[in-house]
Formats: C-alpha cells, structure tokens, sequence
C-alpha cells in the first residue's frame, strides 16, 4: 500500500461517500477506508433521508437507492405521561414525484450508496481502522492503518469518521466532545406487516409518516422521541443531551426511556405486534454553531459529525453531512485543478463554501438554541404537562362553563411558570428561532 | 425510582437481536486506572451506557465488558473529567455489525 494518492477519505457514512463519490468522479485517485465489515455496518440513524442534498451529488439516485417509505405526514406530539397534544401536517403535494424526503435504513442506503463510490472509480478498503493521521510537523501527510504495511499517503485526506472525530482529537486539531454538545439516542427497529402500517397509520404502499415527540418521557432532560414508518418495519428512538443524563438525579438509563415510550399508551398501540430485531445507540452532535471546530488545515479537512454538521433544531444532519462533504470535495477538485499544493491557505476555500451554503447560514439562525434548551427544562417537562392538562379541561364536556374552564387552564399556567415566566420562555423561544 | 426502573428493562435481550464480531481478548475500552473509578462519585458509565457494559459492583468497583458495546462514545465523553476511559475503535471488521443501523 506504499502507493501515493490524490486524497484519502476514512469512513464510508453519507459525508464521507459524498466526498469520495464527488472526487473519484472528477478523475481523482481516492481511497476511501471504512473500518466496517461493510458500508453501513457502524453507522446509525433514524433514518431520514432528504432528497435535495442527494441529488446535488447523485440526480438519478431515486431509481436504485433502497428507499423505504417517502413521507406525506409530519405529526409533532408533545406527551405527558397519558396522552398528548399534536399538530400533523400532511399534503397531497408531498404524494407527488419528487418526493422530498424518505425514510431509509442505513446500512443498506450505505450499501447502495458506496456502490456508487466505487463505479465513479474510487477504491474502497472495508474492514480496516485508520488508527492515525500521518503527520510531517502540522501537516498531514496520510494515514496509518490496523493492517500490516498499513501507512497510506495522499495529497489530502478528508476525516469522515463521524461524531466521535478519533483522528481529529488524537491529532490535536480539537478537544474531547462536551457531554453538552452532543446527544445521546437509543432506538429499536421493529419488524411488523405491511398492511399493518398502512392501516395503522393510514399510508399507502409507498408513503409514510413521521413522528417526532418531547414530553415528560425525558424525566425534563433536553430530548426528543420518534417514530417512523419504514416499509415492513417501524424504527422507534428516543435521545437526550448527555450532559442532562448525567446530571438526572433519577440515573435513568436511555434504554429505560426509550422502553417508557414504548410503553405510552399513544404509542404503544401504534408498535404493537412488531418484531425487535436490532438496538442502537448513536451520538449526535447538537452543540451546533458554537460547537464546529477549525475544520481544515494543512492536508486535511473534516466534513459530517465529526465536524458537529447537525442542525438539531430541525432534526437534520445526514443532508448537512452529504452538503459537507460534497463541498470539501469541490474544494480539493478546484485547488488540483489550479496545481495549489493542500495547505491550511488553499483549503481555506471550503470554508467559505461552508459559510455560503445553507450548512452555516442554518447553524448560525440557531446559534443560541442550545444554550436556551438547555438552560430551560420547563421545556420538557412542566409545558408538555400544562398543555396536556390544558387540553383536557377544555375539551372535557362537564357541565362547567367555558369562561371558568379557561381560567382554569390560564390559571394552572400561571401557577407554574408565572406571567413573568411564561412570557421570558415565549421570548427566549421565538429568539432562539427567529 | 430510575435506579429501578433500570433493573427493570432487560437490555440483555435487546443487545441479543444483535450482530457482533467479538475480538476475544482484544477489549478496544480500557479503564485506565481502577481506583479513580474507585473513588468516583457518580459512576455514571453505570447507568449511561446503551450497552450496560460498565457494572458498578457492591464494593465500588466499575467493572467493563466490552462484548456489547454500541460503540457511540458516550462513556469517554461522560468521563472527560477524569478522562479514566481508553477509548479506541474495534480492529477494523470487528466489534458491533449493524445489520439496519
């Protein structure tokens, strides 16, 4: 393996095959390392695939990608202990080709996608941990593998190996991750037939529905839940900041949560039946702007979760993971096709690509949302429970009038958070959005 | 309430619908030094990890057994403070081998 290449890509998730896919089809030599038994087998998500980002690298992508179910119906539950109140948003405009967004299951979308990656040209090795970047005072010059005879080297090697950023860390480019900043999930992916999830949740053959959910099944961490409908399966999960984890005095384990949710009596007639064939666990990294470390330098550069490229305020990361990747790829394609050696100074470009796409302008809008989630746990507990309560008086036919029945829910607001208090959240809320 | 609740759910059974490629022998999470676990407060690994895989035994110990692991880095992140967790990848082909993901 003593042979030289244009680039080195390690790992094989949506950033990392992006930028190997992107490279290797502008006629670069790439080598891309994936320590798994195959693409996929280490990587985890919900899975929600949004078509936009994919198909600026692969436009063709919807006729042999192993796509589950395209949604038509987005419901938002917010749950107390009993019940919840919903809003669901569902169109005919999103039954209509092309669809915007699918559910997937990663290891076979990684799969498919790495099958691409190696008919653009690249050379894919499986089953190899890169343990080590090679370096020649700051710059990198390749990288070191479990195999024998495993140093590689390249002009650029672009690190994908995901949120817990091994190499970055090992060579000083950025610290350990905060337990603030990054979310633990946990979720099972449960087999049923397929008639069933069409009737349960009122599909068709192809469409489904997602549901996202906070409430007080996190105990009042920062967290959320989901349930989405794949083909013949459903995959459910719940995650928390690991932070609020570790300072829950109850000690809760994630799979105690994600076991409670399954439990609620909204849920648990909609999972009902399902056969569970495999549990996750996966960090997500939510710090957001604040949290996204120097992302290039000399010879290397970093592209999906092990760059903290999630925007959690609207549950998305695989499409900032392929964006990222793609533009790291752009950035190396342009500076050989210039002949500017990878220095820090050249692969600056991607950065400024960065801060032009809608990855930083996205991560910028929510820049405080963290901080504001975090420092406010009424979030998810005391308001899923208000609204739930509010809800219920309301629409409880009792023989009491309507004019007492608000406020009473007025009331039970006011009890809880006072005026002052419910307006502070209302404004902390619409700052950290707006 | 949470302590129990934890006893309660088997995470055993679920780790068992799962497919790994054990590397017998070759732990990739080491706990550096015993006796920082010893003397830790909190030991959270023990109820933090998916996987169960760091048990707090009667006498304060912290035992890991890394068979299970998921592999997500939460037991490193939540020790940053007394960074006493070894954490490397699995030799490439081993460890957890998501058949979904």
């Amino acid at each position: 393996m003593a042979e030289k290449f244009d680039a080195i890509v390690v790992g094989a998730g949506p950033s990392g095959n992006s930028a190997a896919y992107t490279l290797a089809k502008a006629g670069l030599k790439v080598l891309q390392i994936e320590r798994g038994e195959y693409p996929g087998s280490k990587n985890v998500q919900g899975a929600i695939l949004y078509s936009d980002a994919l198909e600026r690298i692969i436009p063709d992508f919807r006729e042999d990608a192993p796509l589950e179910r395209h949604i038509i119906e987005q419901r938002i539950w917010v749950l107390d202990d009993k019940s919840f109140v919903g809003t669901h948003y569902r169109s005919e405009d999103y039954d209509k080709p092309p669809y915007n967004r699918y559910t997937i299951i990663r290891a076979q979308f990684d799969k498919w996608f790495s099958s691409k990656v190696r008919e653009a040209g690249a050379l894919l090795i499986c089953e190899t941990t890169v343990e080590e970047l090679l370096m020649d005072g700051n710059t990198v010059r390749g990288v070191r593998c479990d195999r024998i005879g495993g140093e590689v080297y390249a002009d650029v090697v672009i690190l994908a190996d995901g949120v817990n950023s091994t190499l970055a860390r090992k060579a000083g480019f950025h610290g350990e991750l905060d337990a603030g900043n990054v979310a633990l999930a946990v979720k099972e992916i449960l087999f049923m037939p397929e008639e069933t999830i069409r009737e349960r949740f009122n599909v068709g053959e192809e469409s489904g529905v997602v549901i996202e959910m906070m409430g007080t099944v996190t105990e009042g961490m920062v967290g959320t839940g989901f349930l989405y409908t794949n083909k013949d399966s459903l995959t459910i999960g719940v995650g928390c900041m690991l932070s609020d984890f570790k300072s829950n005095p109850n000690r809760t384990s994630p799979y105690t949560l994600l076991e409670r949710l399954k439990k609620h009596p909204s849920i648990a007639p909609l999972i009902a039946g399902g056969e569970m064939k495999e549990y996750c666990a996966h960090l997500i990294p939510e710090g957001g702007f604040h949290a996204v470390p120097t992302v290039y330098g000399d010879g290397w550069l970093i592209v999906g979760d092990s760059g903290g490229f999630v925007n959690a305020a609207h549950r998305e990361g695989s499409n900032l993971a392929m964006t990222t990747g793609r533009l790291a790829a752009e950035t190396v394609i342009e500076a050989k096709a210039a002949g500017k050696d990878m220095t820090a100074k050249t692969l600056r470009a991607y950065k400024d690509k960065l801060d032009e796409s809608f990855v930083m302008k996205d991560l910028h809008k929510y820049r405080d949302m963290p901080q504001v989630l975090h420092s406010s746990p009424q979030f998810f507990s005391a308001y899923p429970r208000l609204l739930n309560g509010a809800a219920k008086t309301l629409f409880t036919v009792e023989g009491v009038d309507k004019k007492t029945k608000e406020r009473e829910i007025f009331g039970s607001f006011k009890a809880a958070r006072r005026v002052s208090g419910l307006v502070g959240d209302a404004f902390k809320l619409w700052r950290a959005f707006r | 309430m949470g302590v129990d609740m934890n006893a309660v759910v088997n995470v055993e059974e679920k780790l068992f619908q799962n497919r790994y490629k054990v590397d017998h022998g070759r732990p990739h999470i080491h706990i550096k030094d015993a006796q920082v676990c010893n003397n830790c407060e909190s030991q959270e690994c023990t109820y933090i990890c998916p996987a169960a895989c760091y048990k707090a035994e009667g006498n304060r110990t912290v035992t890991l057994i890394t068979d299970g692991c998921l592999e997500c880095g939460s037991c490193r992140v939540i020790c940053k403070e007394h960074a006493n967790v070894a954490w490397e990848y699995p030799r490439g082909g081993h460890g957890i081998l998501f058949k979904f993901g």
